[in-house]
């Protein structure tokens, strides 16, 4: 008798797992901060999720003459932002870009980015091919996209 | 094994004769000048030392800057209250609004204690970051920030007078980000270095710190 409920609680957690599985690469929680003063350099955060292994190799929007996938490292307590060809993205593993770490940096902004404002931005995978999603901006000092959760 | 003395080969020299002692003397002060220089440049990196340790006192130094108004700002004038500084720039996507909104923060959250404590934004790219560019980026945060460029040189001076590196990293199209030493400096009411955090401490842990400091 316990061994059957066990099975059945394993089949049933396994069958949980698959289901939270995104049946294919999914982009969410597309958000950035609002450029301070007269910058005309932003970034994006999102999180990226897919079943099967692939790679983001570009980005490019509207609003910015140029997108590039970045990083910022700290060696020490020098802050350093690094441009890097592509993000490898493993299967059925959440990828997040957020402050401190990977990001979309959007160069030459045709526009500062307003707290409120959404704008459009289109990740290019090496397989699931091209997504694109909208972009919510936060404060300038935001963390995350908390505003989301009150929308 | 009978020896047998050699007309080709000279003696070597017997310790304590002039030669040996001269080369000795010579290595001996080239090792000393290394090891000196050695240390020079090993102090001039961000000292980790402690409030009131001689390391520490190796933070801070006369500057003379401009403000967001165009006003002349010397490390004089800080002097009176407690300092928050952080070297940043204005381009910085990431690591600058990170550090100068957890300084908003943490200052907030000290309530009426707030006043005491001053928050300073000083540019490591005064080539962009012009006093105009300074003002409307500091209306950005919720905190009164003093922001500060000047001359490369003048910047130059108050960037090593805190032990801050920075570099230009040239991007394609022409335009550059700055790699900067990425630390929120405490300064006391008199100019001395008290303690330090980075873009990744939390508003919360330099909150903390400076509700213990103003006592």
């Amino acid at each position: 008798m316990v061994t059957k409920i066990l099975a059945l609680t394993a089949g049933l957690l396994v069958a949980t797992v698959a289901i939270a599985q995104p049946a294919q690469l999914e982009v969410d929680g597309a958000w950035a901060r609002a450029t301070p003063g007269k910058s005309d350099n932003g970034a994006a955060y999102l999180t990226i999720q897919s079943p099967t292994a692939d790679r983001l190799v570009s980005v490019s929007s509207p609003v910015a003459k140029k997108a590039e996938l970045h990083t910022m490292s700290m060696e020490g307590a020098v802050m350093k932002m690094r441009p890097v060809a592509g993000i490898d993205i493993p299967p059925g593993q959440s990828v997040a870009l957020k402050p401190g770490g990977e990001h979309v940096m959007l160069m030459s902004l045709d526009h500062p980015l307003r707290e409120g404002e959404n704008f459009p931005l289109t990740l290019d995978f090496q397989k699931a091919g091209q997504r694109t999603v909208t972009v919510k901006v936060e404060k300038t000092g935001a963390t995350g996209p908390e505003s989301a959760a009150q929308r | 094994m009978a020896r047998t003395a050699s007309t080709t080969r000279p003696a070597p020299s017997p310790r304590g004769s002039p030669r040996f002692l001269v080369i000795a003397a010579i290595l001996a002060g080239l090792v000393i000048l290394g090891t000196g220089a050695f240390l020079v440049v090993a102090l001039r990196e961000a000292p980790h030392g402690a409030a009131g340790t001689p390391l520490a006192s190796a933070i801070g130094g006369p500057f003379q800057l401009v403000d967001q108004n165009g006003k002349t700002v010397t490390d004089g004038d800080l002097k009176g209250k407690w300092s928050l500084i952080y070297f940043g720039y204005t381009h910085c996507p990431d690591a600058c609004p990170t550090a100068l909104n957890d300084i908003s923060i943490a200052l907030s959250e000290l309530g009426a204690k707030r006043d005491a404590v001053r928050p300073v934004f000083i540019t490591v790219d005064p080539e962009r970051d012009t006093p105009e560019a300074l003002k409307s980026y500091v209306t950005s945060f919720d905190a009164p920030i003093l922001a500060l460029t000047g001359t490369p040189e003048q910047v130059g001076k108050a960037a090593k007078g805190y032990r801050v590196y920075y570099a230009k990293h040239p991007e394609s199209g022409g335009d550059y980000s700055m790699d900067h030493s990425s630390v929120i400096y405490v300064m006391d009411p008199d100019g001395r270095f008290t303690a330090s955090f980075t873009h990744e401490s939390t508003p919360e842990q330099i909150s903390e710190r400076l509700k213990k400091l103003l006592g």
